[in-house]
């Protein structure tokens, strides 16, 4: 399907050709008309003037052809000429054979078309009353001319007309274009608005539009409407799944514990320990896709709130310390105040799925430190713990989705927590860098955010 | 028609009368071929030989009929329908009015093309020499005279001096030379001195003639002393012939006609192709800048640069005015009147 604006071009240059076509008819015909009038002049001057010479001598019609009368008829066009002068239908002079003229009343020039010595001629006639004698004799005077000088006048005035016939199309198609694209231009740029935006922005389009687009705008604003309220029906659905989730989980959980505390069997006991480490897991994961689709739907509208990461850090790690304290881990906090730009709820988040894993592959009785540093660009939290570390193969590959560690035997997962993580400071224009603790055992996390 | 003897016979038969085409001079300069370019024109043979044998030798298979006749007899054998390839006349007006009528044929090339305006009419006429009208004395019986540069000073010299002018003052005889005629017309119209001359020549009781070469004969031979009217390219190729400083060419500075030496190809022409290569020939030696060994000027030789200040004739429909018999009747009337006071 062809474009808007070459349909329209298209058009527009058809109406051109037309109208370029009908003016060079116009003008082809009015210089005819031109040329034709101008031969009709001479001829009814050229005609008059040897009417004026007539007389009557001794009761004889005599008359003298002015030499003006021709030489006029020879300024304007190498014509052939050709006259004849009748009293009372007898031939006084000229050339006898020419076809009659149309009659009219005497004194008044009358002009004929015909044909004469094997060419169109143009004849103008005036009939005057001499009186010969007793009585007024009708002379009649024709003077004629072929018409090569009003065709050539007409056919040079044509070419020209032709000439400029078609440079008016040309400049009309030009001018076409240009139309085409300046009036589709408001078409573009509201296709440029809306493609700039976030797949989060759904906010109505308010931009001007011309009144042929506001069916479409609405149309759309409309849509964007319905696309944000499914959205939104979505969202509530996931939170609304999650807490349905881990609701009942934590139910299982405590009548779990309770059981354990009151079971002596020790294979029962077990059992009930592996419910309650399933539970969690469960619940963890439940959280985590819930982390991870917050934090796929805000990265989209980023916030760049300022906040102090000291302050955020000390959050998240108050948040976690009750998990940390069952297995008896101890959190140690090195933080200094640091000013960042930053979507406060999306960095907790980040920081509590690495906090989160470090808690959870770290073996119990140990230390899990938060050092927050900063250099000239960059500030940082590194998590370092002193577990297995990040075991064999690429470190990078650890932040894929559902990927989990080579060396995570035992320890149940989604692999979803260094993937949100990276999410996040890939937001922020940070990233996410996994390394070897310094004294070689344990893994240091870092979550490295730019300045300013 | 490979006899040029049919041919006239013809002619003289279309005409009915023998004396209607009066043939003054004729010859064939037979070529190697067949074709035969027939040739009518009011040049005279001794004039116009040299470019005959120049087309001759640039066209050699090509023989070359040609037939010199007084201008108004070319123009009623051609009205009559004589067949000829290519019609030369000095007598513009005649030229001009067969062209009009229907008598000529187009013909178009880069040679006419080239010719300036006034030297054509739509593809039908081509001038190929400008001529001046000129008058020329014998300088014996002039002795003693100033020499007149006007009609002014003419027509007093000849009013003062009526015993040395009378009956040796010559001039064409306008009701039979078609040249005569134009030359008369074209002065009424241009000068009033022009009646004020022909009453002071007809009281010296004129001699008039048909031709310029005879008039330039009698100037030479001592028989006229002064001949009004003459055609100046003659004058000048008889000076250039014998200059035994008997004659002597006067250009009146007043007023002076130039006349166009015209072609013109019958409707009835039938070798058209070598009509055409003759008037190309004639046009491109009508353009020539430099005189050369040519006995008629070009065109450009008698326009700018001479004292006349006039344009030659103009080619066009006015010239038929005096062509008119009602006009012509009163314009022969009239300088009879002046002509033959005796």
């Amino acid at each position: 399907m062809t474009s808007i604006g070459q349909r329209l071009t298209l058009l527009l240059a058809g109406v051109a050709a037309l109208l370029s076509l009908l003016s060079w008819g116009m003008v082809t015909g009015f210089a005819r008309q031109a040329a034709e009038r101008t031969q009709d002049n001479v001829l009814a001057a050229s005609v008059t003037t040897i009417a004026e010479t007539l007389r009557s001598e001794q009761g004889e019609v005599r008359l003298e052809l002015p030499y003006a009368a021709f030489a006029m008829l020879g300024a304007i066009s190498e014509d052939r000429v050709f006259y004849r002068v009748t009293a009372a239908g007898r031939m006084l002079t000229g050339y006898d054979d020419l076809p009659p003229p149309s009659g009219a009343p005497p004194g008044q020039v009358v002009f004929d078309t015909g044909d004469y010595s094997g060419a169109a001629i143009r004849m103008a006639s005036v009939t005057r009353l001499v009186l010969a004698g007793a009585e007024p004799v009708p002379v009649t005077v024709t003077v004629a001319q072929t018409r090569n000088g009003v065709d050539a006048i007409a056919s040079e005035l044509s070419r020209l007309a032709a000439i400029l016939s078609v440079a008016f199309f040309v400049l009309a198609v030009t001018l076409s274009a240009f139309a085409a694209r300046t009036s589709l231009r408001p078409l573009n740029e509201i296709a440029a608005a809306v493609s700039r935006r976030g797949p989060s922005d759904l906010r109505p389009l308010l931009r001007a539009a011309p009144t042929e687009l506001a069916p479409l705008m609405s149309a759309l604003n409309r849509l964007m409407d319905r696309l944000g309220q499914s959205i939104r029906r979505s969202e509530d659905f996931i939170a609304e799944a999650a807490h349905r989730i881990r609701t009942p989980l934590a139910t299982v959980r405590t009548q779990a514990e309770i059981a354990l505390r009151t079971v002596q069997d020790e294979g029962e006991r077990q059992r009930l320990r592996r419910i309650i480490r399933a539970v969690d897991e469960s619940s963890r994961s439940a959280g985590q896709l819930l982390d991870h689709a917050t934090v796929a739907y805000r990265t989209e509208d980023l916030a760049r709130d300022p906040l102090d990461l000291a302050d955020l850090a000390a959050q998240t790690a108050a948040a976690m310390e009750p998990t940390a304290a069952m297995r008896d881990i101890r959190l140690h906090l090195k933080a200094a105040p640091v000013q960042v730009n930053g979507d406060a709820v999306l960095l907790d988040n980040a920081l509590r799925n690495v906090l989160d894993n470090a808690i959870k592959y770290s073996p119990e009785d140990t230390a899990v430190t938060l050092r927050i540093g900063r250099s000239e660009t960059e500030a940082r939290i590194s998590v370092i713990d002193e577990g297995p570390g990040l075991g064999e193969g690429p470190v990078e590959a650890l932040t894929e989705r559902f990927r989990r560690g080579s060396n995570t035997g035992g320890i149940v997962g989604s692999g979803l927590g260094l993937t949100i993580a990276a999410d996040v400071l890939r937001a922020h224009g940070g990233r996410l860098e996994l390394a070897t603790a310094q004294n070689g055992r344990g893994a240091c996390v870092s979550l490295v955010l730019p300045l300013g | 028609m490979r006899i040029p003897g049919l041919a006239l016979g013809l002619i003289l038969w279309a005409l009915g009368t023998a004396s209607a085409l009066e043939v003054e001079d004729h010859r064939l300069y037979p070529g190697t071929g067949d074709r035969v370019l027939r040739i009518v024109s009011t040049t005279d043979l001794a004039v116009f030989e040299p470019y005959v044998l120049a087309f001759g030798s640039a066209r050699p298979e090509i023989s070359v009929d040609y037939s010199v006749v007084s201008s108004s007899v070319l123009h009623s054998a051609i009205r009559e329908g004589a067949q000829f390839d290519l019609a030369l006349s000095s007598a513009m007006d005649l030229q001009f009015q067969l062209a009009n009528d229907g008598f000529a044929q187009p013909y178009r090339s880069a040679a006419t093309e080239a010719l300036p305006d006034w030297a054509r009419w739509r593809d039908l006429i081509f001038a190929f020499t400008t001529e001046p009208a000129v008058v020329v004395i014998n300088t014996a019986r002039f002795d003693g005279l100033p020499l007149p540069t006007t009609r002014q000073e003419l027509i007093a010299i000849l009013r003062d001096n009526p015993d040395r002018f009378a009956g040796a003052v010559g001039t064409y005889d306008v009701r039979d030379s078609g040249l005569g005629y134009l030359f008369a017309t074209q002065e009424d119209r241009s000068t009033d001195a022009y009646w004020r001359l022909n009453e002071v020549m007809g009281r010296l009781g004129p001699r008039l003639y048909c031709c310029s070469a005879q008039m330039i004969d009698d100037i030479d031979e001592g028989r006229l002393a002064l001949a009004y009217n003459v055609l100046g390219s003659y004058a000048a190729e008889r000076l250039a012939q014998d200059s035994g400083g008997r004659i002597q060419i006067l250009r009146m500075q007043d007023f002076a006609n130039v006349m166009l030496r015209t072609a013109i190809v019958p409707a009835t022409a039938q070798e058209i192709e070598a009509a055409g290569a003759m008037i190309d020939m004639l046009a491109t030696l009508g353009l020539r800048e430099a005189p050369g060994d040519w006995p008629l000027p070009s065109l450009s030789q008698t326009g700018e640069g001479e004292a006349v200040g006039f344009g030659p004739i103009r080619l066009g429909p006015a010239l038929m005015v005096y062509l008119d018999p009602l006009n012509r009747r009163a314009f022969l009337e009239e300088w009879e009147n002046a002509m033959e006071q005796r």
